[in-house]
């Protein structure tokens, strides 16, 4: 594993450098938050409110006073968190559905993968502000909706790797060798199916980071006191023109971390992808 | 009373369709046909007749359209849970292409250990030892119980299969061109313990082959399939004489080993 990741890191170039170095900065403050923040995230000081960035204050302060740099710390271990649970939900309900899918065929892959079509017809952002509509505001309604509207895209590929794998002998042989369903499937299958997957996943990350903060900054998901990213960009519209940096520091965390997910997941899948591997010559 | 059996047994593939029906596509054709204890039995048949399709239905791995495979004289449709499990003991298969063959992320050990662990309870020791044991009768070392797949080749990862095939001591193998890609040497290595396993436990082989000279030397029964249908059933003879036009032209098409015996049409 260690030897991996630093092979992966002699042959990144220095964009993926930056990002994977970028995203352990993440990491590391999403972990540490609370021992990191130089001030308390929400302690409210009205006298210095919209302070310039100054040395207590690295990067200023907002509109009630809070330390912007202390926020997004915080707001880091949020963001992360949401996403991780996010993802996890998505490759739960994807690799189930899927999975039972392209196992069972026939005519419980037909039903199964129509009701998937339903699901892949709507818009995202659209499916997931009605499920939203329907759950609630809050962070968990949110991870749930974003699941819900993410999960469909997963389960088409799990089923077509399971239907290109379900018929191939070694799967046969382990029949033969009297596996239960339930054992081909965690044994055989799984490992085969969740390398192609854990790419799609990085692929996904920025996408879903993006979604959650989309969310909240709607209103719909953290709700107020709490640092998240999204949540500053929304308190800091008021001051656009008065206090741009106000804005700018939400935006630029969520970008950084964004482009660093999308970079790295090129990278990983421009190293898992045989066929890719095939092009370059490797 | 026959080991395993099929009676009219048609086979064919539908393409699932929510709207009407599907359309089916034909592979076998009242087929019939008995394997006893102990016998020696060889199909033979072109590319795509459907011998490993019928192989397939033998050994349970998919149910016929119509008719039936029986196993022990019970229709595999009526087997009860321990019944089955009787039968992946009684019947193995070797596959034609060995890498295909093998989960890539398990070491031969486990590739080995499988039937071992789901058909015959064996626990950790004991199954280590009849791994052992299993390998080096296909002449294999023990160290390459720890192996992965890519590590060996093609002909090693072919008796890897067999290994496995005999693990549960089953009474009957299907072996599909399971010996054609291995060398002469390791060929009669196979073949001489198949028949030593055969004088002492009357273990029954199903031969898939092209291989003209094996069904001389080693079977008793030839059958010959065409387009989805057994066309001929006959007893082996020395040399072989097989009496249908398709049977025939299977043999023609094979050169002979010798060049001395190609007949030159003048």
């Amino acid at each position: 594993m260690l030897r991996s990741v630093s092979d992966f890191w002699q042959d990144a170039g220095w964009p993926v450098r930056g990002a994977m170095l970028m995203l352990v900065v993440l990491i590391l403050a999403a972990a540490l938050g609370p021992w990191l923040t130089p001030h308390d995230p929400n302690a409210v000081d009205l006298v210095n409110r919209l302070q310039s960035p100054s040395l207590s204050h690295w990067l200023g302060t907002d509109h009630l006073g809070r330390d912007i740099l202390s926020r997004l710390i915080a707001g880091a271990g949020v963001s992360l968190g949401s996403v991780a649970v996010t993802m996890s939900l998505m490759l739960l309900l994807g690799i189930t559905i899927g999975g039972t899918a392209g196992f069972l065929g026939g005519r419980a892959d037909q039903v199964i993968m129509r009701l998937t079509d339903i699901f892949l017809t709507f818009p995202t952002l659209v499916l997931a502000l009605f499920l939203i509509g329907m759950l609630g505001t809050g962070l968990v309604n949110v991870i749930v909706a974003i699941a819900l509207s993410h999960w469909a895209w997963y389960a088409r590929i799990v089923r077509s790797i399971v239907l290109s794998l379900k018929h191939r002998n070694f799967i046969h042989a382990a029949r033969l060798a009297g596996v239960s369903r339930l054992r081909l499937f965690t044994r055989h299958l799984l490992p085969a199916i969740l390398s192609p997957l854990l790419v799609l996943a990085s692929l996904d990350v920025g996408h879903i980071m993006l979604h959650v903060s989309g969310l909240s900054f709607l209103g719909l998901g953290v709700s107020a006191p709490t640092p998240e990213w999204g949540v500053m960009l929304s308190d800091a519209r008021q001051y656009v023109w008065t206090e741009p940096l106000l804005l700018f520091w939400p935006g630029l965390a969520l970008l950084l971390s964004v482009m660093s997910f999308n970079l790295l997941g090129d990278a990983v899948r421009d190293r898992l992808d045989p066929h890719l591997q095939l092009e370059l010559g490797h | 009373m026959s080991l395993l059996a099929a009676r009219g047994v048609h086979h064919g593939y539908r393409r699932f369709s929510l709207v009407g029906a599907g359309r089916v596509t034909p592979v076998l054709e009242s087929v019939d046909l008995d394997i006893a204890p102990g016998e020696t039995l060889a199909l033979l048949g072109r590319s795509g007749c459907g011998k490993s399709t019928l192989s397939r239905l033998l050994v349970g791995l998919e149910t016929p359209t119509s008719g039936e495979v029986r196993f022990e004289d019970r229709p595999l449709q009526n087997l009860a849970k321990t019944q089955w499990q009787a039968l992946r003991r009684s019947v193995q298969m070797v596959f034609q292409d060995p890498l295909g063959a093998v989960n890539p992320r398990a070491r031969v050990a486990e590739i080995i250990g499988e039937p071992l662990e789901h058909l015959c309870e064996l626990k950790g020791t004991a199954r280590r030892d009849r791994v052992v044991e299993l390998l080096e009768a296909v002449g294999l070392d023990a160290g390459d119980a720890d192996k992965y797949p890519q590590q060996m080749s093609g002909g090693q990862l072919q008796r890897v299969c067999i290994a496995r095939a005999l693990a549960p001591r089953p009474k009957l193998i299907i072996l599909d061109e399971a010996v054609s890609n291995l060398d002469l040497h390791l060929q009669i290595r196979m073949l001489s313990l198949f028949e030593q396993l055969q004088r002492e436990h009357e273990v029954a082989y199903l031969f898939i082959t092209h291989d003209l000279r094996l069904v001389e030397r080693f079977c008793s029964r030839v059958v010959v399939m065409e387009a989805g249908r057994i066309v001929e059933n006959t007893p082996v003879t020395r040399p072989l004489r097989l009496t249908t036009h398709e049977g025939r032209a299977l043999q023609d098409a094979v050169l002979p080993a010798l060049p001395s015996q190609m007949r030159i049409a003048h």
